[in-house]
């Protein structure tokens, strides 16, 4: 966990008083709506169909449990009982009043939570691998960097108007699990030949109308100079990126149309300008960071605990303990993904109730301490092997051990339709319908890793670019049509998929993706081989024959 | 359904409502006859033309305290009057999620 000082917690209450007053003043006509748009903007507050959204940070993916029952807290009280975790770890809700957003904010303010910068032109929640500082082989907790990142860029001026959102991205496992290359920046912690620690620096990827996979700019930088580097990035985007058309002003097109080589030479001008300025970080700021955090006393337990030894032989645990365990750097300990995926659930909701009863058995079982990662699923980060059968007896009474994790059915969707001003066509009736079609959790396994996405629009906030599976919803004459793409993924070979062809519509979409998985499973080359490399292998030609030969 | 955020051009082809948000909660609203707002579609003033859809409009846009994003917005006149939303994301505003929420609404 990392501990706020006197200054975050100053900043945070000063900022729920600012915006207290900004409400009162347009509730009373003070301020118009465009005076105000970008005030409640900079505050998490969108306006969606229904109701005001609100979203609420959650800094690398990590909650205490006392933070957790305040957004369980928020759901309850200000809004209809539910939140919705996002692909950016963060939190929605979908129904909050204005009137009463100030008294939410103040809730949150007192736990150390926030909305600043999650949504408008500015350095949004700055992500990272929802494993980190419990991952094994990891080779630091990414969190340290995350947070001096977020220290510099919160109201930085400098970043506060940049032409369009922001987005930071960091792992620092070989395994991507922050899905670094689809974000503005990506950064990838690793070690040089004289074992110093810094960053491959990524830059200009991102999804949306037009996608791009993150490149390379710089295959070291070292860590002290993280901060200068990114500002480096920052002041050349700022420079030139371009603020005429919103559709073209993500850093994206700039690095696409000045390619990336002129943009990296940019840069580097840039950055030696800066020279060994103040942002170049010394030891003592990055450990005074580092110092905040605080890990848990573990134990020294036997890697197989006799607890785990009889439980092997109920199949409902051992089912959920292979699809939803996985190792931890400390023997004896175990990382505890809990699904946000139940079948015929809306992805990624949680109710107050389950909010509250996770963090109980997150304090009884996880040193206090809950994950959430970008998949739209929580995690225990710290959970003793001898408590897994406990911790899974009691998952399953709240419903949160739906062992279907990286499965077909742990579908990652936008709110779409059902909640989205933006939006084209629904989400979530398609991913409820995907889980009930493939509700057998063994059949699901035999399918082994898939990834599906669905986006209610262009904008794709359910990443289907870089789905397995990538459903994307767009209208034709008034009516939903979902236009469909495989060979996508989100990881360290991130790639986009490739569209099988026509879109189809709403009512047909579930016996599509049926047809795709059965042709996968006729096709693949042995049951080891995961769909996106079955696709990867044959193209995408066999499944468009399959899906429209009869159609 | 094409987001009215892109409405750019105003012309109708059929009844329509103007319609936005109303300020202090963001709960649905429509423009009435009255000058006022209200949760009811059946309240709604209806236009049929688009110069009094832009009339409609412009008299809405002026009251920026009470609704937020007013646009024009399609509706059905069904037989013996009653009014219903002309497409899905109308409907959805008007009757909310098509979804089971996991709590109650």
């Amino acid at each position: 966990m990392y501990a706020y000082d006197e200054l975050d917690r100053t900043l945070i209450n000063e900022r729920v008083s600012e915006f207290r007053d900004q409400v009162k003043r347009r509730l009373s006509g003070e301020l118009t709506e465009d005076e105000f748009k970008i005030l409640r903007l900079q505050n998490g507050v969108y306006l969606q169909l229904h109701a005001y959204m609100f979203r609420v940070a959650i800094p690398y993916g990590t909650l205490s449990t006392k933070q957790l029952r305040r957004l369980a807290h928020v759901a309850r009280r200000y809004d209809r009982g539910y939140g919705h975790f996002t692909t950016r770890q963060n939190i929605q809700f979908n129904w909050i009043k204005l009137a009463e957003l100030p008294d939410a904010l103040a809730d949150l303010a007192e736990v150390g939570i926030h909305a600043m910068q999650t949504s408008g032109n500015n350095m949004r929640n700055v992500t990272s691998d929802q494993w980190a500082g419990v991952a094994p082989g990891e080779i630091e907790d990414p969190r340290i960097w995350s947070e001096l990142i977020r220290q510099h860029t919160t109201l930085h001026p400098e970043f506060s108007f940049l032409p369009r959102k922001f987005k930071i991205a960091i792992t620092a496992s070989e395994h991507d699990r922050a899905a670094i290359k689809i974000h503005d920046i990506g950064l990838r912690l690793h070690k040089n030949a004289d074992g110093e620690t810094g960053f491959e620096v990524l830059v200009g990827g991102g999804l949306g109308r037009t996608p791009f996979i993150a490149k390379t700019i710089k295959p070291f930088v070292h860590g002290r100079d993280v901060l200068s580097y990114i500002e480096a990035i920052l002041r050349v985007y700022n420079q030139y990126g371009r603020r005429d058309n919103i559709y073209k002003a993500r850093i994206k097109i700039l690095v696409h149309e000045l390619g990336i080589e002129k943009f990296a030479k940019e840069v580097e001008e840039e950055w030696k300008q800066m020279g060994d300025s103040e942002l170049r970080l010394d030891h003592a700021a990055i450990e005074e960071v580092r110092s905040r955090f605080s890990y848990p006393a573990y134990e020294k337990l036997p890697h197989m605990p006799d607890e785990l030894k009889q439980a092997a032989h109920d199949p409902l645990f051992e089912r959920w303990r292979k699809n939803s365990v996985s190792p931890h750097k400390v023997q004896g300990y175990s990382i505890v993904t809990l699904s946000l995926k139940p079948v015929g659930g809306p992805p990624g909701d949680a109710t107050a109730e389950q909010m509250d009863a996770l963090a109980d058995l997150a304090d009884k079982y996880s040193f206090g301490e809950v994950r959430v990662g970008h998949e739209q699923n929580l995690a225990l980060p710290h959970v003793a092997k001898r408590d897994l059968p406990a911790l899974f007896k009691a998952l399953d009474r709240l419903g949160l051990a739906t062992p279907n994790v990286n499965l077909v059915t742990d579908i990652i969707a936008c709110p779409g339709l059902d909640y989205c001003s933006l939006a084209n066509a629904r989400s979530i009736p398609i991913a409820q319908e995907l889980t009930r079609r493939f509700a057998n959790h063994d059949t699901a396994g035999l399918i082994g890793r898939l990834h599906i996405n669905i986006s209610g629009c262009i904008n794709a906030c359910g990443h289907h670019h870089v789905g397995h599976i990538g459903i994307l919803g767009v209208e034709k004459n008034g009516e939903e049509f979902y236009q469909i793409t495989i060979g996508g993924r989100a990881d360290e070979n991130a790639q986009m998929g490739t569209l099988i062809g026509p879109a189809v519509p709403y009512a047909e979409v579930a016996d599509v993706i049926e047809d795709i998985v059965e042709a996968y499973l006729a096709l693949r080359d042995r049951p080891e081989e995961l769909f996106v490399d079955t696709v990867k292998r044959l193209g995408v030609e066999p499944f468009r024959e399959r899906v429209y030969a009869t159609r | 359904m094409t987001s009215p955020l892109e409405q750019k051009k105003i012309r109708i082809t059929g009844p329509s409502v103007v319609t936005a948000n109303r300020t202090w909660d963001g709960a649905v609203v429509y423009r009435t006859a009255q000058k006022g707002w209200s949760t009811e579609l059946s309240d709604s003033a209806i236009v049929s033309t688009s110069d009094d859809a832009r009339a409609l409009l412009a008299e809405a846009t002026a009251d920026d305290v009470g609704a937020v994003g007013p646009y024009i917005a399609p509706v059905e006149i069904k037989d013996g009057g009653k009014v219903k939303p002309g497409n899905l994301r109308e409907q959805i505003r008007a009757k909310g999620v098509t979804i089971d929420l996991q709590v109650p609404a």
